[in-house]
């Protein structure tokens, strides 16, 4: 595994304790995990994504994400209603691993409450929280 | 002998069986017709199956071959935690191979079937009193069915009290089949956080209990090898907001004999034959996941039930109650003889020293390697005990690296990577099978690896260079899995 120094946080986006990231773009918020997230996993072989239409509060399970370790729980980093997944997951699923804040981005939410976005910690605050746990 | 148990030798490249064999090449030979010809309806035939034309040689070559790619608890110690890798004494096998067993029908009437219903009565018999509890079907064919059997029980009862209910609280040291058997029962699993000792919080329980879940399972001695000492505290929470507690009993092989289940607030528990009960494990199974009960559980127990009056035994579907059938017949029959052969061949006073043994072995495993290795929890433990590759990280060597190469050592690798609660996982059983000396030596093998791991890491990379297949993709495996052969 990588140290903190090695990995890559996006700035345009927000973490969730549970280290998934969000980007709001308009009215929609991308949601996918962060460099960490899939650093820790390692090889992820499989992503199980919700169905367009399902709607979950914030911190709810939307899925799993599946590595040759083992399998774990995906969190809603804000509540709402799944507009899209990414469907190129399914026979790609390296894309988590390679390219975590772009291809290997997991769903799009409308979100159903604004402040849920504004509650998660910006690019600072996750690294602090993560030098926290390596301590 | 003082150079490592792993060695290299002879083994054989072996294909497939349908790419040896030539056509008209036959293992057995077949009497000669002694009836007149009788053609079978064309309807009712087809062509013949694809089986390639071998002799006995090939088939036998085959298999033997195989096997000598194999390792299994016949060729060396087998520590996998969470999954009692115990010796399978062979007199089980004897026992399984009788005649009057192996000749049984399981349409066979009661009359002529008295030997075999009393071995399952007994068998019975036993395990309630091992366990504590009141009453026992032998039908679950697994561990895990034997969860979804309690979770059936479970929603049965609360039926039978006209109030159904819709959640069961899961501890996150609990075994992962435990939430999948809830929600495929249909309820909906709510995860509880063991504290920083390792252990289920009565806090943590009593905050999630309400009048709407039907109850908790609990894996105790926990998947972290630790016993949750505040079992009757949570169990009287549960059944205080009239919950049930359900236990399962895959780490059982810690407390044969010493724990009374019942008394701990258990309402059902699975047992795991091919676990504490010494019957062949994984790929030697099946498997056979017997389900103990209280009293209060007993009317929705699975039919059929053998019953006993007068020393006649005979088989009961009139239980109104029951939840039905599980299982084609009566469960896997011959399993439930090898584990009634090993209780009654160890006896109660041995069946406790087993479990005494086991722990004992599982203790000086963790004190002698606490050091070398992190230790998650530094505690007492049961069976089994947890250490991670947390000091071998700055050296960039891994829980996988290390379970590799110590196969190059002579021992199979222990479990990895679980409980999840515990980053890189080492989870290591050593059962009441191996004696102080061949423990000794899987201790030096682990501190060999941990020297290694400091000087020449590489090594541990390379690994496993020894055995016939050396590391494989699993990445790649799991990515794009190649079904076919």
């Amino acid at each position: 595994m990588k140290e903190l120094s090695e990995l890559k946080f996006a700035d345009d986006v927000r973490y969730a304790e549970d280290h998934e990231w969000a980007k709001l773009e308009g009215d929609t918020v991308t949601v996918g995990i962060s460099d960490y997230a899939q650093d820790q996993l390692g090889d992820i072989v499989f992503v199980e994504l919700p169905q367009v239409g399902d709607s979950f509060a914030k911190g709810d399970e939307f899925g799993t994400v599946e590595s040759v370790k083992a399998v774990s729980e995906l969190y809603m980093p804000v509540g709402g209603e799944i507009v899209a997944i990414n469907e190129a997951l399914e026979d790609s699923p390296e894309s988590v691993n390679n390219a975590p804040y772009t291809d290997g981005w997991m769903i799009k939410v409308n979100p159903s409450n604004p402040a849920d976005y504004d509650s998660l910690m910006d690019r600072e605050a996750y690294l602090e929280k993560l030098k926290g746990q390596e301590e | 002998m003082n150079e490592p148990a792993g060695t290299t030798g002879l083994v054989f490249n072996e294909p497939l069986l349908w790419e040896k064999g030539a056509p008209g090449r036959c293992g057995v030979s077949l009497p000669q017709r002694d009836v007149p010809a009788s053609p079978l309806d064309s309807a009712l035939t087809g062509d013949a199956p694809d089986f390639p034309d071998l002799s006995e040689i090939d088939v036998i070559r085959h298999f033997t071959r195989l096997s000598q790619w194999n390792f299994g608890v016949d060729s060396g110690m087998y520590p996998l935690g969470s999954c009692t890798m115990k010796y399978n004494p062979k007199t089980n096998e004897r026992q399984a191979a009788l005649a009057g067993f192996c000749g049984a029908h399981p349409l066979m009437p009661e009359s002529l079937a008295q030997g075999v219903l009393k071995i399952m009565f007994e068998l019975q018999q036993y395990l309630a009193e091992i366990t504590g509890m009141h009453a026992v079907t032998l039908q679950p064919a697994a561990g895990s069915q034997g969860e979804l059997t309690g979770m059936m029980l479970f929603a049965a009862y609360h039926r039978s009290q006209g109030a159904p209910r819709k959640k069961i609280i899961i501890p996150d040291s609990a075994h992962g089949t435990n939430p999948a058997s809830a929600a495929l029962c249909g309820f909906k699993p709510v995860a509880v956080k063991s504290d920083e000792n390792g252990l289920l919080s009565p806090q943590a329980v009593k905050a999630v209990m309400d009048t709407d879940t039907a109850g908790i399972m609990i894996t105790n001695p926990n998947t972290l090898g630790l016993f949750e000492e505040h079992i009757r505290q949570v169990a009287d929470i549960v059944h205080a907001k009239g919950g049930l507690v359900y236990g399962d009993g895959a780490n059982m092989n810690a407390i044969m004999g010493i724990v009374d289940m019942a008394q701990t607030g258990f309402d059902a528990m699975h047992l795991n034959l091919h676990k504490t009960f010494s019957t062949p494990h994984g790929g030697g199974g099946p498997g056979s996941g017997p389900v103990c009960v209280t009293r209060a559980l007993e009317p929705f127990l699975p039919v059929p039930r053998v019953l006993e009056a007068g020393g006649r035994y005979t088989l009961s579907d009139d239980f109104p109650q029951s939840i039905g059938k599980l299982h084609a017949f009566y469960g896997n029959f011959g399993i439930l003889i090898r584990a009634y052969s090993y209780i009654r061949s160890m006896g109660a006073a041995n069946l406790k020293k087993a479990s005494q043994l086991a722990v004992l072995n599982a203790n000086y495993i963790k004190e002698r390697l606490k050091g070398t290795y992190h230790l998650a929890y530094d505690r007492p433990c049961m069976h089994e005990c947890v250490f991670s590759d947390k000091y071998q990280e700055a050296h960039h060597v891994t829980t996988l690296d290390i379970a590799k190469r110590l196969m190059e050592y002579g021992f199979h690798p222990p479990t990895i990577y679980f409980p999840l609660v515990v980053h890189g996982a080492i989870m290591i059983e050593p059962t009441e099978t191996e004696c102080r000396q061949d423990i000794d030596r899987f201790i030096e093998a682990m501190q060999a690896i941990a020297r290694e791991a400091e000087e020449s890491p590489e090594l541990l990379h390379a690994a496993p260079r020894i055995p016939k297949v050396r590391r494989l993709d699993e990445t790649l495996a799991a990515r794009k899995p190649c079904l076919a052969g």
